[in-house]
């Protein structure tokens, strides 16, 4: 029992930190701009498959990673300047409209280009699992949960320490304020978008190994990103990564101690909850102590 | 003014009927195809078949001199639309006979219209519930989830195993195979010792794994589409299992050996033919079909699926039937159908009769185990 417990854990912060990266995306644009991006899910499967087809040119595995990321961030600024920057007049759920659309035809194109079928990358370090008492872990467990946790550090870093994240944390509290500074709030928003478009693609690369991708592989992810974004509170980065964490670790163990049937359910239940007794989020008054 | 535009109208109508007279009708076929969505893999090899032997039909002067007309619609895998596409066909297109319904779910959604309005239908799809019981109109050409399972249990037996845990998702595909599979359990003297599922988009299945290494099995069935029995089989390695994997037919694509990768080495599974092609023995009726097909899908398309293969064994069935019913009276070519023997298709053997609307029986499926890489019958 204790040995299933242990598997069950492992398994749940591994997708958990997944949700977590994709969240914090959510969080990052929703800060800027008070905008869902509802194309967060295909920046994850952008970074995946440019990776993929990177590789298949015959690039090696890093270098294919890093030329996808930087390709995945700038569509996500082309995204930022040439649909939502001529939009910015209008109300937000205009811009979230957009954003639909964007998610659509991003993947209209990813059919396009890549077809209909799935894809894998390997492995970063091989596929040999590692035991862990009797619990097993693959290697590229340990990259999507060490890489998350730096990840997830250095947001916290920007934000708290320098000058730009502070600025891009003022716009999200106030942007006429913001614009009475000084900042420049057109270029913080792009900073936003290119930054969630480079964390989604990161989170992409890193699962591939793992769960293969396809075109269509981003909406359910992006969907459970939106999840854990919610349920820490939307626009609190570090709650959606708590979020993110809790809901995988909620699946996990609602599949295995209840019935996998019902593992999505289980999530889906938890965010209802969540926004039933917390609407904020179970994060997401800090954000207001903050201010 | 009145009177020369009911000219116009008659001059039209005479040069319809001449052009109809001089050149006969061509005979329509509807096709509703999964070609995007989920089941995209099946679809899109179906449709591409359809359209490449279609073409060329028509290039050696059509059946009976007339050329076939392949109308298509894509469901993207989803039944209501299925159903509309179905009776669009039917009412508008006024077509003569339909080969589709890609996924089980598709096909059984529109049967009855089908039924009512009395239109000859060849479906794609796997599930036994379809011919079963027969349906008057209703026909098809992949071999059924209760083969599958038979053959896979007859292995099991060889190998002396009978304590069985049973993975399957959450599609039309997998819960047809997994009925199949507990029906057809007890026959043949197995025990299910563990029954889990997934959802078909999941990412990781180690937690159902989990459960099923501390349930005492002996082997593993997983029955699935797509990318999951993939990772299933990813996970299985990952936790160390060595239990043997059983996998079914819907897999039996390059697509699932290369994602899968290493961990697809000794997986085995029950597959159409196709994709043993040149390692069946000369004297095989099917192997110059087979590899005709497949040349010919190759050269244009890329690597072949077994997929495909079910719309060649459809689409010909229909145009022998076509052929001897000596026009498109659909009553006529229901009949022809349902009279087709010793057809040699891709699929295996066909042997249609009023009482089996498929005409297959289990040999038409080959035991494969993945080793190196490649498929190997291990029969």
């Amino acid at each position: 029992m204790l040995d299933l417990l242990f598997q069950l854990l492992v398994t749940g912060i591994t997708v958990g930190s997944l949700y977590a990266l994709i969240g914090l995306g959510f969080a990052l644009i929703y800060n800027a701009s008070d905008v869902v991006n509802f194309a967060q899910g295909e920046f994850v499967m952008l970074g995946a498959m440019t990776a993929i087809a990177l590789l298949k040119f015959g690039l090696p595995l890093p270098l294919a990673a890093l030329l996808a990321t930087l390709a995945t961030v700038a569509i996500g600024l082309l995204l930022e300047r040439f649909a939502i920057e001529p939009a910015a007049s209008t109300s937000v759920v205009t811009t979230i409209i957009i954003t639909i659309g964007a998610a659509i035809f991003l993947r209209g194109a990813a059919l396009l280009l890549w077809g209909k079928d799935f894809h894998a990358l390997p492995a970063f370090s091989g596929d040999t699992p590692l035991k862990l008492g009797s619990a097993t872990l693959l290697p590229q467990s340990l990259w999507v949960l060490g890489v998350t946790a730096l990840l997830v550090m250095m947001v916290r870093i920007f934000f708290d320490h320098t000058l730009l994240g502070k600025a891009l944390l003022a716009c999200s509290f106030n942007r006429v304020a913001a614009q009475a500074v000084g900042i420049n709030v057109k270029i913080m928003l792009g900073l936003a978008y290119g930054l969630s478009a480079g964390l989604g693609a990161i989170a992409g690369i890193l699962i591939a190994p793992i769960t293969f991708s396809s075109y269509e592989a981003g909406a359910m992810l992006g969907l459970k990103g939106f999840s854990a974004a919610i349920v820490g509170g939307i626009g609190n980065p570090m709650g959606a990564v708590a979020g993110g964490v809790l809901l995988g670790v909620l699946e996990s163990l609602g599949a295995g101690l209840i019935s996998s049937g019902y593992k999505d359910a289980i999530a889906f239940v938890f965010v209802l909850m969540v926004l039933f007794f917390e609407p904020t989020g179970l994060f997401g008054h800090k954000v207001t102590e903050r201010v | 003014m009145k009177n020369s535009k009911w000219n116009n109208v008659l001059a039209f109508t005479l040069f319809l009927v001449g052009t109809s007279i001089a050149q006969a009708d061509p005979i329509k076929i509807g096709a509703f195809l999964a070609v995007t969505g989920p089941a995209s893999f099946l679809g899109d090899p179906e449709l591409k078949t359809l359209q490449m032997y279609v073409d060329e039909i028509n290039a050696k002067g059509g059946v009976k001199g007339r050329k076939l007309e392949l109308i298509h619609y894509d469901t993207g895998g989803n039944a209501k639309e299925a159903v509309g596409f179905v009776k669009r066909l039917i009412k508008s297109d006024n077509v003569d006979l339909l080969i589709g319904g890609t996924t089980t779910g598709d096909t059984m959604a529109v049967v009855t219209d089908v039924e009512k309005e009395g239109v000859p239908f060849i479906s794609l799809a796997g599930g036994v519930e379809i011919i079963e019981p027969v349906k008057k109109w209703v026909f098809k050409t992949p071999h059924t989830d209760r083969m599958a399972a038979a053959k896979i249990f007859a292995d099991l037996r060889k190998r002396g195993l009978s304590k069985i845990a049973l993975i399957t998702g959450d599609g039309g595909f997998d819960k047809s195979g997994r009925a199949q599979i507990l029906k057809l359990a007890p026959e043949y003297g197995m025990t299910l010792v563990a029954d889990e599922s997934y959802g078909n988009k999941d990412t990781d299945m180690t937690v159902q794994l989990t459960k099923i290494r501390g349930s005492g099995a002996e082997a593993i069935i997983n029955f699935g589409l797509g990318q999951a029995p993939a990772i299933v089989t990813k996970n299985l390695k990952q936790l160390g299992i060595a239990l043997p994997l059983y996998q079914s037919h819907g897999v039996a694509s390059k697509t699932f050996i290369d994602l899968a990768g290493e961990a697809a080495e000794g997986v085995r599974l029950p597959a159409a033919a196709l994709v043993v092609a040149e390692q069946l023995p000369d004297t095989d009726p099917q192997k110059p079909i087979l590899l005709a097909y497949k040349n010919q899908y190759e050269t244009k398309h890329g690597p072949i699926s077994a997929f495909g293969g079910h719309a060649y064994d459809g689409l010909m069935i229909a145009v022998s039937a076509i052929e001897r019913a000596g026009g498109n009276d659909k009553a006529k070519i229901r009949d022809e159908i349902e009279k087709t023997k010793g057809f040699i298709g891709t699929s295996g053997v066909f042997n249609l009769s009023p009482e089996d609307h498929l005409g297959l029986n289990v040999d038409a499926f080959k035991l494969v185990e993945i080793r190196d890489g490649h498929w190997k019958i291990i029969e």
